[in-house]
């Protein structure tokens, strides 16, 4: 019948190569000790990457703190935002390449890359190049001064996204950064850096080092940075906050989420499918404000697991370079060990698991799209952020058990309501403790709203004006 | 499955007050969801063998239609030509599935067409406004029958169905299925046209599609052609949904048909995507969905020579019509 054939996009659209160094000072470094870096759709091997060391760090830094004192925090607000007008014009002519290049090192569609991750990026640097002469107006009275350099380091589910989130504002509030990508996905962060040095930005206002957990640690630990940022594990997040204790330097965590995704009976019910498949299979459920657990009224439930079912049933897993590919490769080889242990768990606490018949490649790595059926908010997998295409369902009875079910977690990033009633969710959004809460939609991010969270969820917010106090003193 | 009756379908004897009842508790469709999911699988790629089925497919399943004041037998009859022979420089591509045609046209579209297979539908009860006596739709309706029609497109009670009136709408749709009994005791095939443009509301493109389904269409159809807004994927989407859960709940598989404004072989395949995505596969055919469209056909040709011969020759190498 009607069989979709091999819609491959171009390979050839992006160049990486053999291997890389740090990006410090304006300049890549010559590569030091590396390691390699993979698609995670085939496992071959893309590029070998620098393992930054303590020195590398302290270099950059260096290099940060130099920029920052001799050039960028005395450049009128708007020459910066010239800059990042620039950038954001230059990501937005080299889309289909940091596309392809995302694709290629993350393992996620390439219909995702084009038409969310990269749009957004643009829109990131458009957004605060906007805010970079106007910072008397960010809320924090007249003349609010930048803290200086900003270390950073981001996750691996949106390498470039979180990249953008990081950078924009920090630059337009008038710091310098040194970036660490996550060790998986480096490659778009390097690719950026080839952007910095296209749009002539200033050198050392931008530097990127990569590496491992402990190059992280350095560079958050180094005694020369003014700001920390972090975007990633609920784990990792704890052990920094530890590491900044006591020291001067302001700290802003965003971590994991369990997100409730809560249908009532009234609900828009084909839209909210779509809603429940955009929340939890969106970038293979490697999202921390993914609609991980399904919240559903009890009378509703087996017409919407019926529907939800099905439309599981039409999902595309496969090649994430296939223009119609909906669910690409899992990030990495530890990834998926850890999804498919957390959902055994699952199975042996009496969830019942169901996923569609689909055909997983033999190379790289993936998951089927999965449910867990009859889950108890006891159950690990109800609890545990499982950072994959897993989706726990439960029910409730009465609005007041749907908050109560929601919030009886130890995360706080998102939540989702669905109803035709609008008081219902003007309601349930105040009492609901996520940052973030969708009605009647999921998963939508603007850089005009603020993004954070309760909780284990962490701390400060990033997009918007709010997204700016990160950056400036007087803010939080 | 055993069909179910309406009054089994709606829990009680048909009344106004039930339909209403039960056409109100059909769960709502939030429009910025529905429509972010019909445009997410516009994006969807079709190339090669895929793209070759589907033009093919688009051609099969299309009503190529004349319902202009301006007809004529000889005009009727150059369409049917058309119909029978798409593309004289390849007698392998498929031909449409019907020549939709006024009422008065049906005994020409006939002769023109003979028993090659291809069908007459006919637009009836007072198509395009619907506003005449039900005595006059009907007899619209008998008439073309009469003169051979296979398939009857007739047109809802739009004015009844806004004012709440489902009782009415519900009644001429049964009226007008019963108008469609041939002497021999079998039925024409019906159409029943929405004409969602002037419903407005997907709420009510829903209801309306239900209303229909309930009554004994054989298809649920979007529109005209004759008012500002026509067919749309959403809607399109909205309508494959209802056709794809009454087939679920009831067993009875009823046919979808976007009209209108769809004239580039790009659109069309947009259209078979949301098919295959939406109802299934089961719909993938020409007695379950159809394309109303009188300029579609020579888009689908010539994108249809351009992946034989790998050049797009452009219009003045297929027929006008």
């Amino acid at each position: 019948m009607f069989e979709y054939a091999p819609a491959p996009e171009s390979q050839a659209l992006v160049n990486f190569k053999d291997s890389y160094g740090h990006f410090i000072d304006g300049k890549f470094q010559k590569p030091g000790k590396t390691y390699q870096t993979i698609n995670p759709a085939n496992e071959k091997v893309l590029a070998d990457i620098t393992y930054g060391t303590e020195k590398d760090v302290d270099l950059a830094v260096k290099a940060a703190r130099h920029a920052y004192e001799k050039v960028w925090s005395k450049l009128p607000g708007a020459e910066r935002g010239k800059y990042l007008y620039r950038i954001a014009r230059i990501i937005q002519e080299r889309a289909r390449e940091l596309a392809v290049a995302e694709t290629l090192n993350n393992g996620k569609p390439i219909k995702e890359t084009r038409d969310v991750d990269i749009p957004l990026v643009a829109a990131w640097f458009f957004y605060y190049a906007g805010w970079a002469d106007k910072l008397d107006y960010a809320g924090l009275g007249p003349n609010p001064q930048a803290l200086g350099v900003a270390a950073q380091v981001i996750p691996w589910n949106f390498p470039l996204m979180m990249l953008a989130w990081k950078i924009a504002p920090a630059l337009a509030a008038g710091n310098t950064v040194v970036l660490k990508p996550a060790e998986t996905t480096p490659l778009t962060a390097l690719l950026f850096a080839e952007i910095c040095q296209q749009a002539e930005l200033p050198d050392g206002v931008v530097n990127i080092v990569t590496g491992f957990g402990d190059t992280g640690a350095a560079l958050v630990g180094h005694k020369d940075v003014n700001k920390v940022a972090f975007t990633g594990s609920t784990e990792v997040g704890r052990i920094i906050a530890r590491q900044v204790a006591g020291t001067n330097k302001k700290v802003t965590l965003e971590l994991g989420g369990k997100a409730a995704n809560i249908v009532f009976d009234d609900a828009p019910l084909d839209q909210a499918v779509e809603g429940i498949i955009n929340g939890i299979f969106f970038n293979q459920g490697h999202v921390c404000c993914a609609g991980s657990r399904l919240l559903v009224q009890e009378s509703i439930q087996d017409e919407l697991l019926k529907k939800l079912q099905r439309r599981m049933e039409s999902l595309r897993l496969g090649d994430p370079m296939d223009k119609n590919t909906d669910i690409g490769a899992i990030n990495s080889k530890a990834q998926l060990k850890k999804i498919e242990a957390l959902v055994k768990q699952g199975e042996k606490e009496g969830a019942e698991r169901w996923s569609p018949a689909c055909v997983i490649p033999k190379n790289g790595f993936y998951f089927a799209p999965t449910l867990m059926l009859g889950v108890s908010p006891a159950n690990t997998v109800a609890r545990e952020e499982i950072f994959g295409p897993v989706l726990s369902v439960m029910t409730f009875r009465t609005p007041q058990e749907a908050v109560t079910k929601a919030n009886n977690t130890e995360f706080g990033l998102s939540a989702g309501i669905w109803t035709e009633k609008g008081s219902r969710i003007l309601k349930l959004a105040d009492q609901l403790n996520a940052g973030v809460v969708w009605a009647n939609t999921f998963n939508q991010f603007d850089p005009t709203s603020p993004f954070g969270g309760f909780k284990e969820s962490g701390y400060g917010r990033e997009g918007g004006k709010q997204g700016l106090a990160a950056y400036l003193k007087g803010g939080y | 499955m055993q069909p179910h009756s309406p009054e089994a379908i709606v829990g009680s004897r048909i009344t106004n007050q039930s339909l209403k009842r039960w056409l109100h508790s059909l769960p709502g469709v939030d429009k910025v969801g529905l429509e972010a999911r019909a445009a997410s699988l516009g994006t969807r790629s079709i190339k090669t063998s895929s793209k070759a089925w589907a033009l093919d497919s688009a051609i099969k399943m299309m009503d190529l239609t004349t319902l202009e004041g301006m007809d004529t037998p000889e005009r009727v009859k150059s369409l049917c030509l058309k119909a029978l022979t798409p593309d004289p420089t390849d007698l392998d591509c498929p031909r449409p599935a019907a020549i939709c045609v006024y009422g008065d046209m049906v005994k020409h579209a006939k002769k023109a067409l003979g028993n090659s297979g291809i069908y007459v539908a006919a637009v009836a009860t007072a198509f395009p406004s619907g506003r005449a006596s039900v005595a006059v739709k009907l007899l619209d309706t008998k008439d073309a029958v009469k003169a051979g029609a296979d398939e009857i497109d007739m047109v809802i009670d739009r004015g009844a169905f806004l004012s709440g009136n489902y009782l009415e709408v519900y009644k001429q749709i049964q009226a007008v299925k019963e108008a469609c009994k041939r002497s021999d005791g079998s039925y024409a095939h019906l159409k029943v046209i929405l004409e969602t443009g002037e419903l407005q509301t997907y709420d009510n493109i829903r209801r309306a599609s239900y209303l229909a389904m309930l009554a004994g269409g054989d298809f649920i159809k979007t529109s005209t052609g004759k008012v500002t807004v026509n067919a749309t994927i959403p809607i399109t989407m909205l309508m494959l949904q209802a056709v794809r859960d009454w087939y679920d709940e009831h067993g009875v598989l009823i046919g979808v048909k976007p009209a209108g404004g769809i004239r580039t072989a790009k659109d069309a395949i947009k259209y078979l995507v949301v098919v295959k995505e939406t109802a299934g596969e089961q719909w993938l055919n020409p007695d379950l969905f159809r394309f109303g469209a009188s300029s579609l056909l020579n888009d689908v040709l010539m994108q249809r020579q351009k992946l034989k011969t790998g050049n797009y020759s452009g219009p003045d190498y297929v027929s006008v019509d």
